[in-house]
């Protein structure tokens, strides 16, 4: 992986995922080690997005390396109508690794071409974000003990929601069984149900939680924002079906846990955090540990 | 025009060249500008909404002096999937073959996604092709698919 970039989930192998969630496993248990000193690594957001920011800058403080970069393109060139080519060609000169996030889909693939130096895509507009499914699947072999054989049920947005749309391809290398609950709107869109076809697995669909949620390993909540209907009645009416609240969880497995990439509205009630189902807090610190073990890895120094 | 004639202009004008038959008449034009033949320097014959028994209508393009490379001609599979190429020698053919849509699509389709980064700065789109008879095209930056319906040529 040394010196190469990570735009799309699907650039690393299965292989090479599950080496990364390894070795994210030892900076669990040993975060501080400055092994990145002599090492400049570059944020650049083109687009505010402060939790992926600050988790990326803790992993690289941690391992002793220096930050340079933007906060978002107002305060940057960027606002005085610099292309992406040219601000990247500027800022590989200056660092050893860029991180960037930017609104348009396929920014970091572009980047990838144009750099010298490898970039991690930290979320090209509604395409990828491939350190959150890192995270996500780390978080799942944290609560599980494994990737393999289990029962994952997807809640909300289903359609637009990139996290979903990586975390199932990701897990179609781990004969899962995929529970995939939305608004009939809101559905997991074919071109991501091909994947699970094509490797023999199965899914299943549904238009309620309680439907589900008792015979499931993993419940991965997403939000479900109003703007994506075309019609407001419709969202009126089944904004509340998918709201998952502390009493829904008696007679659930001992196993369950509760996932979320956060931030959250209102789509999981504040009841259920005390919960010890509940894990999305957990699930976003170890962003900070897979992070720590990707920029590790592609800057070649363990 | 007479079917006798219709057959005589199609093959025999040309001495030495292509002919590009069962192009569907609303894309002669297209089929000109995606081979590049607004500047080509040899003799270029066109004809279009001529009679076809099996399409109604159908254009027709002779190329005199030129023959193609498939990876140089296939990409009008895009707008002409059952265009014939007929190469001509001596005023005989010398081969006749069906154009097939390539694996992958350089530069001449536009991404439909409007936020797609390769509308936004000066790259040459890229896309893979992932279903030949349905037309889907994956972009290889924003990953969407711009198939049939959505599809811009350049
Ligand atoms: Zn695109």
């Amino acid at each position: 992986m040394k010196k190469r970039s990570l735009v799309s989930i699907n650039d690393f192998t299965k292989e090479e995922q599950l080496s990364i969630l390894e070795l994210a496993e030892s900076f669990e248990k040993n975060p501080t080690r400055k092994i990145l000193e002599n090492h400049v690594v570059a944020t650049l957001f083109f687009e505010p997005s402060t939790r992926t920011r600050l988790s990326f800058e803790s992993a690289v403080s941690r391992l002793g390396g220096k930050v340079i970069g933007f906060t978002d393109a107002s305060s940057s060139s960027v606002s005085k109508g610099e292309s992406l080519r040219d601000t990247i060609k500027t800022v590989c000169s200056y660092s050893d690794l860029i991180v960037m996030r930017h609104p348009r889909e396929g920014s970091a693939r572009f980047a990838s071409e144009v750099s010298s130096v490898p970039i991690i895509n930290a979320g090209d507009g509604a395409n990828q974000h491939p350190t959150q499914t890192l995270l996500d699947l780390y978080t799942i072999k944290q609560t599980q003990g494994k990737l393999d054989n289990l029962h994952i049920a997807f809640v909300g947005d289903l359609k637009y929601g990139r996290t979903v749309h990586s975390l199932v391809m990701a897990l179609c290398n781990f004969n899962c069984t995929f529970h995939l609950v939305s608004p009939l709107e809101l559905k997991l869109p074919s071109s991501v149900k091909i994947h699970i076809k094509e490797k023999n697995l199965v899914y299943h669909q549904y238009t309620s939680i309680e439907e589900i949620i008792g015979s499931v390993d993993i419940l991965y909540m997403t939000r479900i924002q109003k703007e994506r209907f075309s019609d407001p009645m419709e969202y009126e009416k089944i904004k509340n079906a998918y709201i998952l609240r502390n009493a829904m969880l008696e007679n659930t497995k001992e196993n369950l846990k509760i996932l979320h990439p956060l931030p959250r509205v209102n789509e999981i009630n504040e009841d259920v955090d005390d919960n010890h189902k509940a894990y999305y807090f957990e699930q976003a610190l170890n962003g900070v540990y897979v992070r720590q073990a990707l920029l590790a890895r592609i800057l070649g120094v363990v | 025009m007479s079917e006798s004639t219709m057959k005589e202009f199609k093959v025999s004008a040309i001495e030495n060249g292509t002919v590009i038959d069962h192009i569907p008449a609303k894309s002669v034009f297209q089929v000109i500008k995606m081979l590049n033949l607004e500047n080509f320097n040899d003799q270029v014959l066109f004809g279009t909404n001529l009679e076809s028994k099996k399409y109604g209508t159908k254009g027709i393009i002779k190329v005199s002096n030129k023959f193609f490379k498939s990876d140089e001609v296939n990409k009008i599979a895009l707008v002409a999937p059952s265009a014939t190429l007929i190469e001509i020698r001596n005023f005989a053919v010398a081969s006749k073959t069906v154009v097939q849509v390539p694996n992958e699509i350089v530069s001449i389709v536009k991404c439909f996604n409007p936020n797609c980064i390769t509308n936004h700065e000066n790259i040459v789109t890229q896309f893979n092709v992932i279903s030949k008879d349905e037309l889907k095209l994956q972009c290889l930056y924003c990953e969407k698919i711009t198939d049939k319906k959505t599809m811009v040529i350049k």
